[in-house]
């Protein structure tokens, strides 16, 4: 009788674990392969709903200053400098900027929202039938808003500081990881605190926009910049992936006390901190969509 | 292996809760699931049994429905209208994901792949045993909907918008909606840890030697069953928590343009309604294939070891199990020929529809060529699979008339659907489930089922089956349509009364044979014959272990894998099989080195924790010893 194999290839052969991945990792991707359908559905979901409705720059090429004389709204000097294609206001009304100017500070902020909402509706930029710019809805930032004294326009730059932070709490993180493989306990302790703090700031920024796009009267059944969709898919959109950035900051505290209390330098390996590593870049690759769908497109 | 003996040394001090109630042990698992999946199956057909009444004697009053219902779903012992929706929708939901879905693969893959693949447990028991909860906890809920004072949800188990998305659309449509959706989230994450942990026990805890093309076919269709379910349920889950806010925060994602005749034109606009059914069909499709393939492995398994040859083109068989699962993700539309879909999308979706018919026909023959010359053995489980393949032919033909677009127009929501999808996914895989109880019910519980009783069982319900659903084929096709009440109103269909009487009387039948399988099944639990280790003469890993239930699954060393699973009737032997640890006599073993394990946690780690569910949660909050 001839020789009897029992392990074809070593890879898949059985006895072992197939590119010496442990079970638990390999969950965490399934894991996240099946979120990332979840997150699919949600955007495609979104997707169909915004291509319902006009976008504004399709409502923006109909409309020329003379159009807007003709319906009686006033175009001296700037008034609304639309510039066609890219869809920039580039500078608002004056009327706004020096509304603010007479009252600035918090308790004047819910009227100058109304004002500006109102203004952008009496020209038509905002209407239930056009999907609005996030240029338009997201331009306000702590301090130098166009609601604040500032006046300034600064479309997405809040949201672009977000994306900003998170990412770099995936920099901390990869360094985490770096240093369990180095087994250096203390660098590891150091980079998932600067992680958690990452994830907090992101969601404190999160909460700030939201805030200030509830203040704006947005709810889920109800949005002055256009149709009731857009916040609804707003919130449950960002809400949804906000839950997710909460679940990783409680994730990253578990295993920084782990880290801290010695349990993987015990254990001789510092894979938990690998497998929360990956629930981070996914989340963080997830707001990457999120952000490139919602606001930049 | 040092562990192994370690293991083995390691004394279990089970109470009752940890051993009856929070197990981890994935055969005390299996053998919840199945138990929770016998009694959602009895309430679903229960419910079927009473609509059938409603639709055979629309007129008749039967005292037992008011008595079971109440006077006020039931008065004067005629359904109400409303309630029989209620029925329809509920025997659809408990019978498409909680009996074939949790309790078809929810049992057998946590029965048998560990036992299969030759491990001690799943990957995560912890994980295994949070899968059963969330499904019990999910069972409850929906079953909670009940008795509510609204009724359960009654929009047909594909809950389409808007009569589930607007709270008072109907009476159904209000809290009992919302359950079955609070229902369906706990049960997507129990598909969910359940589908992680089956694919990672397959992938990373095979023994040595057990390669991927040397694993029985029952494995490799519960893999890539839980692939489906983790790829499709996440997509119900989006599809459902936008329906949840647009019952409770006002939200228009799949209405617009509404007018009721009682609120006038609502105020919801911008949504639509077709998007929630290509979300909801994205997973619906899948999951018509989550229910079936565990019923085809496990028919290639047993029809295998019946007729005591080897399974006939093992790898055209993964090959089309493979092909399935591809396609069964890019067909989802063939659901929604008539939502005015653009007719070039139609065409797409028809012809990947009619593609699936490839694969489902080499299984087909696959298992009659096995079949062809066999040395049948025909067993109770070996009736139930020729039964299911009989079911896969019958139902699958009708599925090329549906998937044809033109066709589907007029055959849409007619009884010709209800007829072909009873037959091919009900009826198969329930036979599937059934071959599988009757083939491993000696593994679970150490005792044999009666077989005469068993055979009563095949013969009632296989004739019952046919006649309840095949009828309906020709009622579909004459235009009946499906979900109505009664057809007292619509004397076109009168000539169908005395078909309607044949069905429900079939369907009476059917249901007096599940009982005589549910004394079988309970009664041999405590007085069936002892079974012997190998009753079946069966090759898989499964029948080297103890009959007595041992936690860790084998008392020694795991075994070796030697050889494939379908080792029958080979000349080379004296003996008819030759199970799959067992090497050649006298060959030279050569074992290729595998290397040391590199991952650092221990396998036998989790069975630790087994010991007790409460130590688990108290040990997290001590500081960990090595």
């Amino acid at each position: 009788m001839s020789t009897q194999t029992i392990s074809k290839s070593s890879t898949w052969g059985g006895g072992n674990s197939p590119f010496k991945v442990s079970y638990g990792k390999l969950m965490m991707w399934i894991f996240l392969l099946s979120d990332a359908f979840t997150f699919s559905s949600l955007l495609i979901g979104y997707g169909a709903i915004r291509h319902k409705f006009d976008s504004t720059e399709s409502f923006v090429e109909e409309v020329t200053p003379a159009a807007l004389e003709a319906q009686g709204i006033p175009m001296d000097g700037n008034l609304v400098k639309f510039q066609f294609g890219s869809n920039l206001i580039e500078k608002f009304t004056p009327e706004v900027v020096a509304h603010a100017e007479v009252a600035h500070g918090a308790e004047a902020h819910a009227d100058h929202t109304d004002y500006f909402i109102e203004k952008m509706r009496e020209v038509g930029i905002f209407s239930e039938t056009h999907w609005p710019s996030p240029d338009l809805v997201f331009n306000h930032f702590p301090g130098f808003g166009i609601f604040d004294f500032h006046g300034m326009h600064l479309p997405l730059i809040f949201v672009s500081l977000m994306t900003l932070i998170l990412i770099l709490s995936s920099v901390t993180m990869v360094l985490g990881v770096e240093a369990g493989q180095r087994m250096d306990k203390k660098a590891v302790g150091k980079w998932m605190f600067w992680t958690i703090i990452g994830g907090f700031a992101f969601l404190s920024c999160q909460a700030w926009e939201w805030v200030q796009f509830i203040g704006a009267g947005s709810l889920m059944d109800s949005n002055p910049f256009g149709p009731s969709t857009f916040a609804a898919l707003f919130f449950g959109v960002t809400g949804f992936h906000g839950f997710h950035v909460f679940s990783g900051v409680v994730l990253n505290i578990i295993i920084y006390i782990n880290v801290l209390r010695g349990t993987y330098e015990k254990r001789g390996h510092y894979e938990m901190v690998e497998k929360v590593g990956l629930y981070w870049h996914f989340v963080d690759l997830v707001w990457v969509f999120v952000f490139t769908f919602f606001y930049l497109i | 292996m040092s562990t192994a003996t370690a293991h083995t040394d390691h004394h279990h001090k089970e109470s009752f809760i940890s051993k009856y109630v929070f197990s981890m042990d994935h055969k005390m698992i299996s053998k919840q699931f199945l138990i929770t999946g016998i009694v959602m199956g009895v309430i679903g057909m229960g419910m079927s049994i009473a609509f059938r009444l409603q639709l055979a004697y629309p007129d008749t009053s039967f005292p037992i429905l008011e008595w079971l219902f109440g006077s006020k779903w039931a008065p004067d012992g005629r359904l109400d209208a409303g309630y029989y929706m209620a029925l329809v929708t509920m025997h659809g939901t408990i019978m498409v994901f909680y009996v074939l879905t949790a309790g078809l693969s929810g049992t057998f893959a946590n029965l048998l792949l560990p036992l299969q693949v030759g491990a001690r447990d799943m990957a995560s028991p912890f994980m295994n045993m949070l899968s059963y909860w969330f499904f019990f906890a999910s069972s409850i809920v929906l079953l909670s909907s009940l008795f509510v004072e609204t009724g359960p949800a009654s929009g047909g188990w594909t809950i389409y918008p808007p009569l589930s998305a607007l709270p008072k659309a109907m009476p159904g449509s209000g809290m009992g909606m919302t359950l079955w959706l609070v229902a369906i989230i706990l049960f997507i994450a129990s598909s969910l840890l359940g589908g992680i942990n089956y694919v990672s026990t397959v992938l990373n805890m095979r023994t040595k030697g057990m390669s991927m093309t040397r694993l029985p076919l029952t494995v490799w269709a519960l893999m890539l069953t839980a692939i489906l379910g983790i790829l499709s349920f996440p997509v119900l889950l989006g599809g459902g928590l936008l329906l949840l806010f647009d019952r409770g925060f006002g939200t228009s994602f799949y209405l617009s343009d509404i007018y009721l005749g009682s609120a006038g034109a609502l105020e919801h606009t911008g949504g639509s309604p077709v998007l929630f059914q290509h979300l909801f069909w994205f997973l619906g499709h899948p999951e018509v294939y989550i229910i079936i393939l565990p019923a085809l492995g496990i028919t290639s398994e047993i029809i295998s070891i019946n007729s005591r040859k080897p399974i006939f083109g093992y790898t055209a068989m993964v090959i089309s199990l493979l092909g399935i699962a591809f396609l069964s993700f890019i067909v989802w539309g063939h659901h929604m020929f008539i939502t005015g879909m653009n007719p070039l999308l139609g065409a797409v979706f028809l012809v990947t529809t009619l593609i699936i018919a490839v694969p489902s026909a080499v299984k087909t023959f696959n298992y009659l060529a096995t079949l062809w010359r066999g040395n049948i053995r025909f067993t109770n489980a070996m009736m139930f699979a020729i039964g299911l393949v009989s079911f896969f032919i019958s139902g699958g033909l009708t599925g090329i008339f549906l998937g044809n677009a033109t066709l589907d127009i007029q055959l849409h929501d007619t009884y010709f659907v209800v007829g072909h999808f009873h037959i091919v996914m009900g009826c198969a895989a329930i036979f599937g489930m059934m071959a599988g109880i009757y083939h491993w019910f000696p593994k679970m519980f150490g005792r044999m089922l009666n077989k005469p009783l068993g055979y009563i069982h095949f013969w009632l319900t296989f004739i019952s089956a046919y006649v309840v659903f095949f009828p309906m084929h020709f009622m579909g096709l004459a235009g009946v349509p499906r979900r109505y009440y009664a057809f007292t109103l619509l004397p076109e269909y009168g000539v169908w009364m005395d078909v309607n009487v044949v069905m429900t009387l079939a369907a009476i039948l059917g249901g007096i044979a599940q009982i005589v399988f549910l004394y079988n099944f309970f009664s041999s639990i405590f007085i069936g014959k002892k079974a012997t280790q190998n009753p079946w003469d069966a090759n898989t890993l499964e029948w080297t272990t103890p009959v007595e239930r041992i936690h860790g699954n084998w008392p020694g060393e795991i075994p070796t894998v030697y050889r494939w699973a379908y080792d029958y009737s080979n000349p080379a032997y004296d003996v008819d099989f030759m199970p799959q640890n067992i090497p050649d006599e006298g060959a030279d073993v050569e074992l290729f080195e595998t290397t040391t394990p590199t991952e650092p946690e221990t396998k036998d780690e989790p069975a630790k924790e087994t010991a007790n569910f409460f130590t688990l949660i108290k040990n997290w909050f001590k500081p960990r010893t090595v």
